[in-house]
């Protein structure tokens, strides 16, 4: 089966800086396809390029059929795009957007009844129809956008950390919108910093700093350290995550609340000298065991401690 | 390139438009005060100048001197002085532009048949009105002299000049500025109205999600002009009307071609304005950029104050660069002079070329592209 989404070593340079670097991957069509990363790592301006809204410097995407590079309008009848930064119009309201939407897609007059009460629906912004955008809170901005987004039935939505800065009911809500969509056969690139998100993509691409860094499935991520990671309680939860960086068999220590995740090459081998030495400093471990891991786990394993900023 | 996506962009800027009041006073409330303001305070015409009469003959002969300076209309005596050196002290004051100085042998002189100086002392601070009020001044003592020569004689003067004054009959400056200040305005208004428009959309990051539609650039530009180019045409109406009904302006020439030719003045004018605002993408330094582009040439190098013909070289070459140039041609034409296509046809051919101008330098700079 064709992709419907085939990236081929596309590129993009910001003068010196490599935005995208080379990136490829292939997405099935009605797949529902995560790009995670940490800021900076070339989220934006992948969804940017695949959009049609930004040249690559080398490299093509064929999004539906169509390449980005050699007909950029043409992308833009088959996507639904919705930009990071919200990007409509405040002074207008929730139906105008709607409507202007409709006009510039050209959807015909006798579809949109219908559509609109669906999307209306699904976003429960049918209440709001006559408020102006800007009033809506972020959760429903992003509902107006994907609404927005929609209206012209596209095969392909590109969202852009559509939770980004939303309520975590409105963040559920959107997610229930895009698998609905997902449902419908639609097919779903989205970006996000929520790793408990990206759990619910079918497979995953790890961005670092414009590349590929890998491509799985979020089960398969997680299976990668199955086995390597150790949890632990401890009665001074930083002053262990210090010590257990310092520890040369420790390869991450991470603190999710006060529970440690520590990554080890062999926990059963490791895991008795490590103790001995967090005992030795002074800390009195209430709880430990063996550990499910996480995708941040495994990211933070990949990519390594702080992302791009330790560099 | 599809109408009901033009429609689309145009009818949403109407929408926003509407809801933003800083726009609608651009757009309707500032070219009239600008219009009403200017059409005041911009004028060649001087009347009631104050004037000072020092009278030293104090006669009957000296009187109806003075008295012919008033009937003129355009002096008016504030105050008679009796020393010479009063003169600085009204002149410096500010009190009087003008002092007549009458000597003590004026009558006898006259009577006598003798040339009797008269001395006018001039304020020569505003150099502009002074040369005006001295061309009256001298006028009025001619005339005079000549009464007095003539006074019960007949005299044939074999050749004479009887001027009249054609378009403009009353040379009322008024009539002179307004239609041509009616190009100035427009030519600022519409710059400034279509400057905010893209970069607006830049700025409040909708021309992201704008630039992922399929809708064509065309489209955008000209559903952002539509609408402009409308309230343009009506605020052209608008200043016609207030010229003709408060200022009394004539308006002898075809409304359909001053409506015509002014909407290709509006659509370069207002292409203009997107080009700068897509070039720039900031709305304040749109607005600036505008402003500073329009305003100075169309005030200076239009034609409007000062005579092209007059100019320096250097000067005149730029000014048939200024689109206001011909647009002050053409509402100067139409209204006063009521001439038609047969004399305005280069200034209207400049019109489609400069609208020509306007709208691909928009196409050219507009990219529904980030960066």
């Amino acid at each position: 089966m064709e992709s419907a989404v085939s990236v081929r070593g596309l590129t993009r340079h910001f003068g010196e800086i490599h935005a995208v670097d080379g990136l490829s991957f292939e997405v099935t069509p009605g797949e529902l396809f995560g790009i995670v990363g940490p800021d900076g790592a070339g989220k934006t301006t992948t969804l940017r390029m695949l959009a049609g809204v930004l040249r690559p410097t080398s490299g093509d995407a064929v999004v539906q059929g169509v390449s980005v590079v050699r007909d950029p309008e043409g992308v833009k009848h088959h996507i639904a795009y919705m930009s990071q930064r919200f990007g409509l119009y405040s002074d207008l309201t929730v139906r105008e957007n709607i409507d202007f939407y409709a006009d510039l897609f050209l959807v015909p007059r006798k579809a949109r009844a219908a559509r609109l009460e669906r999307l209306y629906q699904f976003s429960g912004l049918g209440p709001f129809e006559s408020r102006l955008a800007g009033q809506l809170s972020g959760g429903m901005k992003q509902k107006l956008g994907l609404c927005c987004a929609l209206i012209h039935e596209p095969q392909i939505m590109l969202l852009d950390e559509p939770t980004f800065g939303v309520d975590p009911i409105s963040r559920r809500d959107l997610w229930l919108i895009v698998h609905e969509m997902v449902a419908r056969g639609i097919t779903a690139v989205v970006s996000t910093a929520y790793l408990d998100e990206a759990e619910r993509c079918d497979r995953l691409a790890l961005l670092h700093r414009g590349a590929l860094l890998a491509l799985d499935t979020p089960t398969a991520f997680q299976q990668r350290l199955a086995g390597h990671i150790q949890s632990l309680r401890s009665d001074a939860p930083r002053r262990a995550r210090d010590l257990l960086e310092q520890h040369p068999a420790v390869r991450h220590a991470v603190l999710f609340g006060d529970v440690i995740h520590l990554t080890l090459d062999d926990p059963r081998h490791d895991w008795p000298a490590v103790r001995a030495a967090l005992e030795h400093g002074g800390v009195t471990i209430l709880e430990a065991g063996p550990a499910e891991p996480s995708l941040e786990d495994v990211f933070i394993h990949l990519v390594g401690p702080g992302g791009v900023t330790h560099e | 390139m599809s109408l009901p996506r033009l429609w689309a962009v145009a009818r949403k800027e109407i929408v926003q438009l509407r809801r933003d009041a800083r726009s609608l006073y651009l757009a309707f409330i500032l070219p009239l005060i600008l219009l009403v303001l200017f059409a005041y305070a911009i004028t060649y015409d001087i009347r009631n100048i104050e004037m000072a009469v020092l009278d030293h003959s104090l006669t009957s002969e000296s009187r109806s001197l003075v008295d012919a300076f008033e009937s003129s209309g355009y002096f008016t005596v504030v105050t008679h002085l009796t020393r010479y050196d009063e003169a600085d002290a009204v002149l410096g004051g500010g009190h009087a532009r003008l002092v007549l100085v009458i000597g003590p042998s004026f009558a006898l002189d006259l009577a006598a048949r003798r040339r009797t100086p008269v001395q006018l002392l001039l304020d020569g601070a505003d150099a502009n009105s002074a040369t005006i009020a001295q061309n009256y001044a001298e006028a009025i003592v001619a005339g005079y002299s000549a009464d007095i020569l003539l006074e019960g004689r007949q005299l044939q003067i074999p050749a004479a000049a009887e001027s009249r004054v054609w378009f403009n009959e009353t040379l009322e400056s008024r009539n002179m500025i307004v239609p041509g200040l009616v190009a100035v305005i427009m030519s600022i208004i519409a710059a400034m109205l279509t400057a905010l428009t893209i970069a607006r959309e830049w700025e409040r990051g909708t021309m992201e999600q704008l630039a992922a539609t399929p809708v064509h650039r065309l489209e955008v530009v000209l559903g952002k002009l539509v609408p402009y180019a409308g309230i343009g045409l009506f605020d052209v109406a608008l200043a016609a009307t207030v010229a003709v009904v408060l200022f009394g302006v004539p308006l002898r020439g075809n409304l359909l071609l001053l409506v015509l030719l002014t909407l290709l003045f509006l659509i370069g004018a207002l292409g203009l304005g997107i080009f700068i605002s897509a070039a720039v993408k900031s709305q304040l330094l749109a607005t600036q950029v505008a402003l500073m582009s329009t305003f100075l040439p169309a005030l200076l190098l239009s034609g409007f104050i000062f005579s092209i013909a007059t100019m320096p070289f250097v000067l005149r070459a730029i000014s048939y660069i200024v689109p206001a140039r011909y647009y002050v041609t053409v509402t100067r034409g139409i209204f006063l002079k009521g001439v038609g296509v047969d004399v305005l046809w280069a200034d209207a051919t400049a019109m489609v070329i400069f609208a020509a101008a306007g709208l691909s330098l928009a196409m050219g700079v507009f990219k529904k592209e980030i960066a």
